[in-house]
């Protein structure tokens, strides 16, 4: 059996990616995840956070409650800019004017 | 901890990491050992980090052509000098204006650009389709004219400053993130910075802080009148490539291009409602306004990409000065206080450019014109306003 193992599977991101990120210094989540690209495909992190944290929090030798999440962008879940530029065309001129 | 520092440089983006590593590459390794570089948060978290890595020589100044050709050479030849991969894409810059006025301006500024010898040419809307086959030309009125320049390009932002970053500490420099400056106190033959880690005792400051800098200027009793202004950008999922040059359309500020793993990254400008706009507030909350208007504009343009999936966006503040250009050098009123700052949401394309001419500056070298031109003592009460150029080709 190979000994790859898969964290992020939308950016192919692996343990050992992990691991050489937190050797170089990079050993927070934000970091971890600008240096291997972990949480940055279709799934945002949703899938992945939970292991890559683990996994950093090994490597590092900290407690996983010790490490914070990477801070999640909207939107909620990948979205057609169709649905977003209809969205904008639908809107009344008038919504925009404040009180 | 303390440490005797010659200079210290505040703001770990690629502004001061880049002026860190040319100090110290210039200097020699024993004055590279006193260079110190302290930033609050951690590498590529401020506007370094948040950027559409566009790089291009097409500006309306001579000066900022001549700078951005020498940048571009930088970052051409970054890759392979600092061992890391940048992603770098020189797939070009088209931009397109939508009226007469603004074609006259890009007619003007690509013979500026050419009697430089950057390659722009001046294109009829309907050869932009030869550039960007996906182009809708007659969408939204149709434009009145475009311009393209095949040798700008795009990059991945963040491993400029992994490369920098491990090159100066490799030199000597000690980079500490995690360790925001608090309070800056003049002691004699320098400053005393303190931090969280301790206190960083410093000949000269550098106050490369991006959109922050007026903060790190007010702790050191001087005074910038930049202001922070929010631009946002969003990521899509990737697609087979397909988008050569980065394109952007003048009026609307927006801009597009293919990232090497395929996304699509582009921004558009929104202002701020009403009310948000005069204030020193740095804002870097996402607005569904901003991806509506992106959306919009991008699938006028280019409509076959209405189902392509938004995954993600995120804000970055421009740093801007009262009328644009760069502030730089030493502050007045604060001998010993450096600044490189008001970029205008442009600082990362210039950086390896400013930076080189920077360094040279600090360790006594005659400085570069744009020491002159972007001084920070034209704010000074009483001055009257530069002759500078106003430089026009600002996205956003």
């Amino acid at each position: 059996m190979s000994r790859k193992v898969i964290l992020c599977r939308c950016e192919d991101v692996t343990l050992a990616d992990v691991e050489h990120a937190v050797k170089l210094g990079y050993a927070d989540v934000e970091e971890v995840k600008r240096y291997t690209g972990f949480g940055t495909g279709p799934c945002q992190g949703k899938e992945c956070l939970r292991g890559v944290v683990q996994a950093v929090a090994a490597a590092s030798g900290r407690p996983p409650r010790a490490l914070a999440p990477f801070t999640s962008r909207p939107p909620l879940v990948p979205t057609e800019l169709r649905l977003y530029a209809g969205a904008a065309a639908k809107k009344p001129a008038r919504a925009a004017k404040r009180r | 901890m303390e440490t005797e520092a010659e200079i210290a440089i505040v703001g770990a983006g690629i502004m001061g990491l880049a002026i860190a590593y040319n100090l110290a590459a210039k200097a020699g390794p024993k004055t590279a050992k006193r260079i110190v570089v302290l930033d609050g948060h951690y590498l590529a978290w401020g506007a370094s980090g948040r950027n559409g890595g566009g790089v291009r020589q097409q500006w309306s100044t001579e000066m900022n052509v001549r700078l951005m050709q020498e940048s571009m050479a930088i970052c051409a030849g970054f890759a392979k000098q600092m061992r890391v991969n940048v992603w770098m894409r020189r797939g070009g810059y088209l931009f397109l204006a939508r009226t007469a006025a603004a074609a006259r301006r890009l007619e003007r500024n690509v013979a500026v650009q050419n009697a430089c010898g950057v390659p722009t040419r001046m294109i009829p809307p309907a050869e932009a389709r030869a550039i960007v086959p996906e182009l809708d030309v007659d969408a939204g009125g149709g434009f009145a004219a475009a311009c393209y320049n095949p040798t700008d390009g795009i990059v991945f932002p963040w491993p400029f400053l992994w490369g920098y970053a491990r090159a100066a500490e490799k030199l000597g420099v000690s980079i500490r993130t995690g360790t925001p400056v608090t309070a800056i106190a003049r002691r004699p033959g320098g400053f005393r910075l303190e931090t969280p880690g301790g206190p960083v005792d410093a000949g000269r400051v550098v106050c490369a802080a991006g959109a922050w800098s007026p903060l790190v200027a007010r702790l050191a009793g001087g005074a910038l009148p930049n202001r922070p202004v929010r631009h946002e950008i969003l990521s899509t999922e990737p697609l087979k490539p397909f988008l050569k040059p980065m394109v952007s359309v003048l009026e609307s500020g927006l801009y597009v291009s293919q990232s090497l793993r395929g996304e699509l990254v582009g921004g558009i400008t929104v202002p701020e409602s009403h009310g948000q706009q005069a204030d020193d507030q740095i804002r870097l909350g996402s607005r569904l306004a901003f991806v509506e208007a992106m959306a919009r504009g991008l699938t006028e343009i280019m409509p076959l990409l209405g189902h392509v999936k938004v995954v993600r966006q995120w804000a970055g503040p421009y740093d801007l000065s009262p009328d644009g250009n760069p502030i730089v050098g030493e502050l007045p009123g604060v001998p010993g206080f450096y600044v490189a700052c008001g970029f205008r949401g442009h600082g990362f394309m210039m950086a390896p450019v400013v930076a080189r001419h920077y360094a040279a500056y600090l360790l006594g070298e005659p400085p570069h014109p744009f020491f002159d031109a972007w001084s920070a003592a034209r704010f000074a009460p009483g001055r009257p306003p530069p002759k500078t150029d106003r430089e026009e080709m600002f996205i956003g």
